[in-house]
């Protein structure tokens, strides 16, 4: 027999019994299917993620608090350890290779502009640097300046989203925002930015950081080891001088927090390290896809060789009739081996349609966002072709040994 | 024809089912010769050993023992593939139940045996061509695209008989062909099969009716796999005399 004779006989028995072709298929459709879906989720992370990253602006250092280690003042009673405004201006001054230090430290009020009331805002308290380091764009108005924030100005700039929530159509500058029970005036307005890193930047709002330690994070320490503050951005002149950065600011720091290295009560990452983490997770998260979708493959595969052991047994009699014609064991195994691969090729093919078409769905309801890769799609579409060859040779092999006439008799 | 290599040989073929002590000789030294052209059946009480001499006349089995020359090949010793060959373009088995793919049409049983031939390739369209021809041949030219289940016991007879010739057997062989149909039906299929023999085709036919026995040329009588007897039937053209069979005696 030849190969077409062999699909057309594959054919006429896959297309003789639907349901049961359906039901064989099922496995692989379902493996073909996750692997694609499964991959156009990953992607679609990975995607957004490396969206966000570029979104943080670049040649960015961060220091943050680190909590878990003590520090010397810790037996003085004080908080342990931490950043502090000043180490920000120290940053500043006596740290070669750096462009820009900005500082923040957040805290939720209630806010009031006329009768509208939102609680639970997210106030940052920045310094003038702010929208340069962070890239953020005014859209009306401007952003307040250091001497404002030297002098505890009363301004604040709206997050696009909180203006529009406030103010409606009406014009904010100029206008009262009344935070917790400080009154603040309007001075300027954010461009749209939207979501980085899991942050709404449009539903914030900007104070001078000087704000914030007099009037929402005030601390009864504050006037031993200063205010204290979250993070502290350094923006840095090219990427060359990063290393150097790094280590300046980590002496400086361990020098005025009075720790070693070792100990020291900060963090000093840069956006590379950040890049490298997520990567690494959505790696971890990919080859664990993978392996559920592999493993869904192969259970596909044994369903199909049960279903094609189930149906050489059905169908003994068959068998045993072509045999009685003259049919050889390698044209009954060739017969069933055909079915196999064709089932598992048919399965694949819906397995890909519905892996494309569940993966656009995916990304559509939920706020996840996919990408289909096309490699995947030939990755699943040959896995499937190899599952049928190898899951498909024993039931072929079982049909090709049967006796004739023990087949004959079979009823 | 005659004077040449008889068609069908068998040397004290012997089949033993099972081992040992509860072995069973279903064939215990069967030597048989069928020249070509004739008309032979077979006879004998159920369980005396006729349907495994025709499978293995048909080469579906393999003596135990013994050897079977067929058109001067010897097939006792050749292997699954070469009988798969010898089944396929120089036998027709006929079964008493018909032995039909379900769900298939009558054309395309019949074109099962050309899909499987070796020597003479033939295209799909050829291959629909001869099994029609074959199908008109036997009275079924209107049932062509029937299934089994929607044919009588005598129209899945006669299509089991078209598939039997459409590859042009040497031989062709039939195991109670009648046996599961009544008188009428079973009258036409005797009627197609003595037409065959007429045109020249050698048959060895499995029967229990006595009558139809009566019919062909020789009576092979068959007992506890052994040849009991062997009847001259006188009618229609003889095969050569006391030729064909050695009573053998044990
Ligand atoms: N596959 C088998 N296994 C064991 N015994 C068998 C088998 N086939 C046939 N026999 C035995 O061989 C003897 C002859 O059987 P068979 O040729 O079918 O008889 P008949 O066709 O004359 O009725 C019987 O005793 C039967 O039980
Ligand atoms: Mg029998």
């Amino acid at each position: 027999m030849n190969l077409t004779e062999l699909l057309l006989l594959a054919w006429e028995s896959i297309s003789s019994s639907k349901m049961r072709s359906l039901l064989t298929m099922l496995g692989i459709i379902i493996g073909v299917a996750s692997v694609i879906i499964m991959v156009s989720i990953s992607s679609g992370t990975e995607a957004s993620i490396e969206e966000q990253i570029t979104g943080l602006g670049s040649n960015l250092v961060y220091v943050t608090t680190s909590f878990s280690r003590g520090g010397a003042r810790e037996g003085m009673g004080m908080p342990s350890g931490g950043l502090v405004y000043e180490d920000a201006f120290a940053i500043a001054e006596e740290v070669n290779g750096v462009a820009a230090v900005v500082v923040e430290q957040s805290s939720s009020e209630t806010v009031k502009a006329g009768n509208v009331i939102l609680e639970g805002v997210t106030i940052l308290g920045t310094t003038a640097d702010f929208p340069s380091v962070r890239d953020m764009e005014i859209d009306e108005g401007r952003y307040f300046n250091q001497r404002e924030v030297d002098r505890t100005q009363k301004v604040v700039v709206l997050g696009s989203a909180l203006a529009e929530e406030l103010f409606g159509d009406a014009d904010p500058i100029g206008q009262t925002v009344t935070v917790d029970t400080t009154k603040l005036t309007v001075i300027g307005v954010f461009a749209e930015r939207g979501m980085v890193s899991g942050v709404d930047f449009d539903s914030q709002l900007y104070i001078p950081i000087s704000v914030v330690f007099q009037k929402f994070t005030p601390s009864q320490f504050a006037r031993f080891i200063g205010d204290r503050v979250r993070v502290i951005y350094v923006e840095i002149e090219s990427p060359e001088v990063m290393e150097s950065v790094i280590q300046q600011i980590s002496f400086l720091l361990a020098k005025r927090h009075d720790v070693s290295l070792e100990e020291a009560d900060f963090n000093v990452t840069t956006q590379q390290d950040i890049i490298q983490t997520q990567e690494a997770t959505t790696a971890a998260f990919r080859n664990l896809l993978a392996w559920v979708a592999g493993v869904s493959l192969i259970v596909g595969g044994i369903g199909i060789m049960n279903i094609m052991l189930v149906s050489v047994t059905e169908r003994t009699r068959e068998i045993g009739i072509r045999q009685s014609v003259g049919a050889t064991p390698d044209d009954i195994r060739w017969q069933f081996l055909t079915e196999a691969v064709l089932l598992s090729l048919g399965g694949g093919f819906i397995g890909v349609l519905a892996g494309v078409s569940g993966s656009w769905i995916f990304g559509y309801v939920s706020d996840m966002r996919t990408v289909i890769v096309f490699s995947s799609i030939l990755l699943a579409f040959t896995s499937a072709a190899v599952v049928g060859i190898f899951f498909g040779f024993y039931p072929a092999n079982k049909a090709a040994q049967l006796d004739p006439i023990e087949a004959l008799r079979h009823e | 024809m005659m004077g040449q290599q008889p068609i069908i040989q068998t040397i004290d073929v012997r089949k033993i089912y099972g081992m040992g002590e509860i072995s069973v000789a279903a064939l215990d030294g069967v030597s048989i010769i069928i020249e070509g052209g004739e008309f032979v059946a077979i006879m004998g009480p159920s369980g005396s050993g006729k349907s495994t001499l025709m499978n293995i006349l048909g080469c579906l089995d393999r003596p135990t023992d013994g050897r079977y020359i067929l058109d001067s090949l010897d097939v006792s010793e050749m292997d699954r593939v070469q009988l798969a060959h010898i089944r396929n373009n120089r036998i027709g088995f006929i079964f008493q139940s018909y032995n039909l793919l379900s769900r298939t049409s009558a054309l395309k049983n019949v074109m099962v045996p050309l899909l499987y031939s070796r020597n003479n390739k033939r295209s799909a369209e050829e291959r629909a061509v001869v099994a029609r021809e074959v199908l008109e041949a036997v009275g079924l030219g209107n049932r062509l695209n029937h299934q089994p289940q929607e044919l009588s016991g005598g129209e899945q007879q006669r299509v089991a008989i078209a598939r039997a010739l459409v590859n042009n057997p040497l031989l062709i062989l039939a195991d109670e062909p009648t046996g599961n149909l009544d008188t009428r039906s079973g009258d036409e299929i005797m009627e197609l099969l003595h037409e065959l023999h007429q045109n020249g085709r050698t048959i060895v036919m499995v029967t229990h009716d006595p009558e139809i026995a009566a019919h062909t040329q020789r009576t092979i009588h068959l007992r506890d796999g052994q040849i009991e007897r062997v009847v001259q039937n006188g009618s229609g053209p003889t095969a050569k005399e006391n030729q064909g069979v050695r009573h053998e005696s044990h």
